[in-house]
C-alpha cells in the first residue's frame, strides 16, 4: 500500500496511524570548564570536589560567561547550518529542587544564540531533511542521589554549571529509525566539531522526546506528550514505540490525549505519567540581570567558520566524486570523525579501493569481534596501508593477506616483516612455478588425461592443488597461465 | 589627643601619615566608643580584638602610602566578609560564615583599612528603617526613637555616631542616601557598573550598588576613589576611567548647569522639604551655578516600577537560602515541607512580602502585564534623564520627603514606608550616580538631605557640586551622645 517502504505507520482496525516526534537534545559541551565558573568538568570525579562557589550559589557569587562554551555553540549552530544570532539573552528559569543550589537554571528562552538549521539524515530509500528549531546554551543542575541512605538523599554538584546545549528539532522525524539516524547523525556532527563528545553513558547527551499521532494523510497535529531524558538511542526507540501504541489505543478507544509530561521506565517498557499540563511548572522566565545579553561579532563569526573541519555531509560527497565510492560506502566512512581519519589516512599511501574494501570489512570485524573502537585498532592506518600495498604489487596473495592481517590484529606489527619471517612472499617466479605445476600434474596423471579428454571443470582442481602444494603461496594469476599452457 | 572619633576620614588619614596617631590609637578610640554605645544597636557583629590586633601589625610596619593607612572602619553586614559571620540582617544567614571577601570590601583593606565589625541593616536591605533586621532596629543617634532610615542603617548611625570614620552602604532604591539624609550624614549611589557587586549579598541584581558613607563630601570622594574598580568577576562592571575622585575635588562648579524637576513637587510634600530645597537653589546659585527648570516627566511611575522590577529579582535571587547548602535549616517531613518551613521561619514578614509580590509578576499570564511594562517604563524613566542631561550637567532634588521618622509610625503600613524612596528610586532605575548632602533641618531640628544626580560615571561633577554646596550649607549636626550612660 506504502509507496515508501521504510514508512512507519500503526495500524489499528481499519485506521493507519503516523506518528511525530520531535527531539529535545541535551548535549554537553565539550569544556574543560563550566559555562558560567572556571571549576572542571571532568566525568568521574569524587562527589562535590569540581564545584565553586559559584556553582553552589553562596551568597553574592556572579556567573561570568565562559568564552569557550559560546565559541562551541556557535560552532555546533554552524555545524547545523544554521542562523547564529548575534544578539542572545540569558534567562533565569525558576524553580526549586535540592540540586539545584541557585533556585534557578540560567538559560536561553526567547533568545537563544543559535537559530533554524537542518540536518539531512541518509535513510535506505533516500536522504531526508530534519529542521532545528533552535540551540541554546544553559547550566546543567547536580545529581540528587536517592539510594546511599534510606532517610536521606544525597547531593553532588560536581555537573552543577556545567554547559549544556539544547538542540530542539523541528516535529519532523516520523519513525524510531529516524530517531536512530537524527540521534547518530547530530552526534557525528558534533564529535566532528569537538563540541560534544556524545558519549551517552555519561550522559553527555540525552534528549527529551515529543510523540503524538496522527491519522495518516491528517495534516493537524495530535496533542503530544513529552517523554523526559532518555538516556539511550535504543531506549528512546522503546519509548517511542510504547508511547505513539499508548496514544493509538486511547483514540481508537474514543478518548482523548492529555498534554503531560511522562518518564520511561526501562525495566517495564513503559511511559508513565509524571505531571499534567496543569501541574507544569509556572517557571517565572526572566532575564538574568547579572548577565548583560550576550553580542557577538560579525568577525567573531566568521573566525569560527574558519575553524569549522569538514563535516560529514561534505566528506562523504568528496569521498564519492574523488574516490568513486558508493554513497554505502561513503556514509560508512564518514559516519564518525575517527572512522573518516583512519580512512583517510590509510589512502594516503595505498589504494583506495583496496583500503575501503579492508576497512569496511575485515576491519570492521575484526574490531567487533574483539569490542573496540577504530581508536583502540591493533592496526595502525600506516600499517594496514603497507599491507595493501603488499597486496597490489602482487608481493602476497588476498588469501595470504588475510593471514598477516591477523597476526597484525594480535599487534602492530609491520606486515612487510610478518612476511618475511614467516616466508609468506607469493611466489611470482614463472621458473620455480612451473617446476611445481610440473609436479603437480606428474602426480595426476589420470586427470590431466581426463582434462585433455574435455573435461575442463577439472581446471580448477589443478589450481588448487597448486596452491596447496605452495602453501598458498603461488601467484594465482600466473599459475592460471601455465597451466593453461601445460595441460 | 582626646577627641580622636570627632575627626573626619580626612583628618585621620592625615594624622597616621604624619604619624600624630597611631592606628592602635584610632582604631582603640573607635572601638571603646562602639562599646559603649550598643544601645544604637548599630552593629551585628563586633570584630574588635581583631581589629586591635590588626592595628598593632599594622603599626609595626605602616605602609603609609596607602590611601586608608591603619584606619578602622566597620561595614554594612550586606558585604561578604572572608572568616567573619555575614548576616544580611536575616535569621536565614544568622550561622553564615563566608570563606570569600566581596571585591568592594577587598578593595578597601587592600588600601590599608582594618574592619571593626558588621553593621545592621534591613533584612536583604529590603526596608527603609532598619526595622525589618532580624537583628533589631537601629537607633538614629539624632534622636531616641527616631529610625536612622534604611536599608543601612547600621551604617548611617555608625557614621552619624561616630563609631567608624566612615562606612559604605548599598542602595537599591536609597538605602544610601535615605539614611544619610535621615542622619545628617553624606551618602554616594555611585553609577551602576561602577563597584563591583560580587560578594554583595543580592537584592535586586539590576539595582544594586555599593556605595561610601561619610560626614562629609571629601571622605566620600576618597572612599569612592577606593572602593570603585571594574572587576571582571561582575559582568555588569563597567571598564570606564575612574578618576581620583579626592583629589580632583574642586568647589568650583561656576556655571554648572544644574536641573530643578517639576515632577518632584510630589502632593503633600511637607513645607519644610519644599522651602529646603528651594534653599538648595539658592545655594546652588551662590556657588555660581546655573539653574533650569527641567521636565522629567514618566517620574511618577517609578515607584511603581521599582516595586515590581526589584521584588521580581528578589524573588529569584533568594531562592537560594532554601537550607540545603547554608544558613538556617528547620527540619522537615520531605523536601518540599523543609523548604517551606526553612524559607516560613527563616525570612522575616517584609522578605516574605517581596518574594511574593516578586513572584506574582513573573507568573506567566502577569509577566506581561507586570514585569514588560514595568521594564519598559523604566527605560522611559531613564530616557527622561537623557532628554534632561542635554540641558544640564546635574539634577538637584530633596533627598526624601520627610525627616526622620518615629521607630514603629510606618512598620503597619508599607506603602507609606515605600513612599520614603520616591526621590531616590529614579536614579537607581536609570543607573545613575547620586548623592545626598545634609542641607538643613526641620521645625523638630532632624536633618533634611538634599540630592544631586548626576550622568552616568559622572561621580566627579556631582562630589564636586556636594562639596561647593556643602561649604555654602555649612552644616552642622545636634548630636548629644544621649546613649553613652
Amino acid at each position: 500500500m506504502s509507496k515508501n517502504k521504510s514508512e512507519y505507520l500503526i495500524n489499528r482496525n481499519d485506521n493507519q496511524y503516523e506518528v511525530v516526534i520531535g527531539l529535545e537534545v541535551h548535549a554537553q559541551v565539550t569544556s574543560e570548564s563550566k559555562l558560567f565558573s572556571t571549576s572542571a568538568t571532568k566525568f568521574g570525579a569524587e562527589p562535590n570536589t569540581q564545584v565553586s562557589l559559584v556553582d553552589a550559589a553562596f551568597p553574592g557569587m556572579l556567573p561570568v560567561i565562559n568564552e569557550y562554551c559560546v565559541k562551541q555553540a556557535i560552532k555546533t549552530g554552524i555545524g547545523l547550518k544554521a542562523k547564529i544570532n548575534k544578539r542572545s539573552v540569558f534567562d533565569r528559569k525558576n524553580y526549586f529542587y535540592a540540586d539545584l543550589p541557585q533556585g534557578y537554571q540560567i538559560s536561553q528562552f526567547k533568545d537563544p544564540i543559535v537559530g533554524e538549521g537542518k540536518v539531512i539524515l541518509d535513510m535506505p530509500d533516500g536522504q531526508k531533511e530534519i529542521g532545528i528549531e533552535r540551540l541554546h546554551l544553559e547550566q546543567d543542575a547536580g545529581k540528587s542521589i536517592h539510594d546511599l541512605d534510606p532517610k536521606n538523599t544525597f547531593v553532588d554538584l560536581n555537573r552543577s554549571g556545567v554547559a549544556l546545549m539544547e538542540i530542539v528539532s523541528k516535529p519532523d522525524l516520523r519513525s524510531p529509525d529516524e530517531v536512530n539516524a537524527y540521534i547518530k547523525k547530530l552526534r557525528s556532527i558534533m564529535r566532528y566539531l569537538g563540541t560534544c563528545d556524545g558519549n551517552m553513558q555519561e550522559g553527555s547527551l540525552r534528549a527529551d522526546v515529543n510523540v503524538s499521532v496522527r491519522k495518516k494523510g491528517s495534516k493537524e497535529f495530535g496533542t503530544r506528550c513529552e517523554i523526559k531524558n532518555v538516556n539511550s538511542i535504543k531506549f528512546m526507540q522503546m519509548a517511542i514505540e510504547y508511547e505513539a501504541n499508548r496514544q493509538v489505543d486511547l483514540i481508537e478507544d474514543g478518548q482523548t490525549i492529555d498534554q503531560e509530561t511522562r518518564l520511561f521506565d526501562t525495566k517495564k517498557n513503559e511511559t508513565r505519567s509524571m505531571r499534567s499540563k496543569e501541574d507544569a511548572h509556572d517557571y517565572r522566565y526572566f532575564p538574568d540581570p547579572d548577565l548583560l545579553p550576550l553580542e557577538v561579532s560579525d568577525d567573531f563569526i566568521e573566525n569560527l567558520k574558519s575553524e569549522i573541519p569538514e563535516l560529514p555531509d561534505e566528506k562523504k560527497k568528496r569521498f564519492i566524486e574523488k574516490f568513486k565510492l558508493s554513497p554505502y560506502e561513503a556514509n560508512i566512512l564518514v559516519s564518525d570523525i575517527e572512522t573518516s581519519n583512519y580512512f583517510e589516512n590509510v589512502i594516503k599511501k595505498s589504494d583506495v579501493k583496496l583500503a575501503t574494501n579492508w576497512i569496511i570489512g575485515e576491519l570492521f570485524a575484526a574490531l567487533n569481534e574483539k569490542n573496540l573502537e577504530i581508536t583502540e585498532s591493533p592496526i595502525s592506518p600506516g600499517n594496514l596501508s603497507k599491507l595493501i600495498n603488499l597486496i597490489k604489487d602482487g608481493t602476497i596473495s588476498g588469501k595470504i593477506a588475510k593471514t598477516v592481517f591477523e597476526q597484525m590484529m594480535e599487534g602492530d606489527k609491520d606486515p612487510q616483516k610478518i612476511v618475511e619471517e614467516k616466508e609468506l612472499k607469493q611466489e611470482s617466479d614463472p621458473k620455480a612455478l612451473e617446476a611445481l605445476i610440473d609436479k603437480v600434474i606428474d602426480d595426476n596423471r589420470d586427470k590431466a588425461t581426463e582434462y585433455k579428454s574435455g573435461k575442463v571443470k577439472l581446471f580448477g582442481f589443478f589450481v588448487g592443488q597448486v596452491m596447496k602444494v605452495s602453501g598458498g603461496k603461488a601467484n594465482p594469476q600466473l599459475v592460471n597461465e601455465i597451466l593453461k599452457k601445460k595441460l | 589627643m582626646s577627641d580622636i572619633t570627632k575627626q573626619s576620614l580626612s583628618e585621620l588619614v592625615e594624622n597616621i601619615k604624619s604619624k600624630k596617631l597611631s592606628s592602635s590609637e584610632v582604631t582603640k578610640a573607635f572601638v571603646e566608643r562602639s562599646e559603649k554605645s550598643k544601645e544604637l544597636n548599630a552593629y551585628i557583629t563586633e570584630d574588635y580584638a581583631n581589629a586591635l590586633n590588626k592595628a598593632k601589625k599594622f603599626d609595626e610596619k605602616p605602609n603609609l602610602d596607602l590611601k586608608l593607612p591603619g584606619i578602622p572602619m566597620a561595614v554594612k553586614d550586606l558585604f561578604c566578609t572572608r572568616d567573619l559571620r555575614t548576616t544580611a540582617g536575616s535569621k536565614i544567614l544568622n550561622n553564615f560564615v563566608p570563606t570569600y571577601e566581596s571585591t568592594v570590601t577587598q578593595n578597601i583593606w587592600n588600601e590599608g583599612a582594618i574592619l571593626m565589625g558588621k553593621l545592621n541593616c534591613d533584612e536583604f536591605a529590603m526596608g527603609s528603617s532598619n526595622e525589618t533586621s532580624f537583628f533589631g532596629n537601629v537607633q538614629n543617634p539624632i534622636d531616641k526613637n527616631l529610625v536612622p532610615g534604611g536599608s543601612s542603617g547600621g551604617s548611617s548611625s555608625a557614621v552619624a555616631a561616630q563609631l567608624t570614620p566612615i562606612t559604605i552602604g548599598t542602595d537599591t532604591g536609597g538605602s544610601i542616601r535615605q539614611p544619610a539624609s535621615f542622619t545628617g550624614t553624606v551618602g554616594l549611589k555611585p553609577t551602576y557598573g561602577s563597584c563591583s557587586r560580587y560578594g554583595i549579598v543580592a537584592f535586586a541584581s539590576s539595582l544594586d550598588q555599593a556605595g561610601p558613607m561619610a560626614q562629609n563630601v571629601k571622605d566620600c570622594a576618597l572612599l569612592q576613589e577606593v572602593i570603585s574598580t571594574y572587576d571582571e568577576k561582575d559582568s555588569t562592571s563597567i571598564d570606564f576611567k575612574r578618576n581620583e575622585y579626592s583629589k580632583e575635588l574642586t568647589k568650583d562648579i561656576k556655571g554648572k548647569k544644574i536641573g530643578i524637576p517639576k515632577e518632584y513637587r510630589v502632593d503633600g510634600m511637607p513645607k519644610e522639604i519644599e522651602d529646603l530645597w528651594k534653599k538648595g537653589i539658592e545655594y546652588a546659585k551662590d556657588c555660581g551655578a546655573e539653574i533650569i527648570d527641567i521636565s522629567l516627566p514618566h517620574t511618577n511611575y517609578a515607584l511603581p516600577t521599582y516595586y515590581i522590577v526589584a521584588p521580581a529579582e528578589a524573588s529569584s535571587n533568594l531562592a537560594r537560602y532554601d537550607g540545603v547548602k547554608y544558613g538556617f535549616r528547620a527540619e522537615g517531613e520531605n523536601l518540599i515541607d523543609m523548604y517551606e518551613k526553612t524559607r516560613s521561619e527563616g525570612f522575616g514578614a517584609e522578605v516574605q512580602r517581596r518574594i511574593m509580590i516578586g513572584t506574582y509578576v513573573l507568573s506567566s499570564g502577569y509577566y506581561d502585564a507586570y514585569y514588560l511594562k514595568a521594564q519598559k517604563v523604566r527605560k522611559l524613566i531613564k530616557n527622561d534623564f537623557d532628554d534632561a542631561y542635554k540641558k544640564v550637567d546635574a539634577i538637584l532634588t530633596p533627598s526624601t520627603p520627610s525627616s526622620a521618622f518615629k521607630i514603629g509610625e510606618k512598620t503597619n503600613d508599607p506603602v507609606s514606608m515605600y513612599l520614603n524612596d520616591i526621590f531616590t528610586v529614579p536614579v537607581n532605575l536609570a543607573g545613575l550616580p547620586g548623592i545626598s548632602i545634609p542641607a538643613g533641618h526641620d521645625a523638630k531640628g532632624y536633618p533634611l538631605g538634599l540630592q544631586i544626580i548626576g550622568k552616568a560615571f559622572d561621580e566627579q561633577n556631582i562630589l564636586n557640586i556636594a562639596y561647593a554646596m556643602e561649604e555654602k550649607i555649612n552644616f552642622k549636626n545636634n548630636i548629644t551622645d544621649w546613649w553613652i550612660k
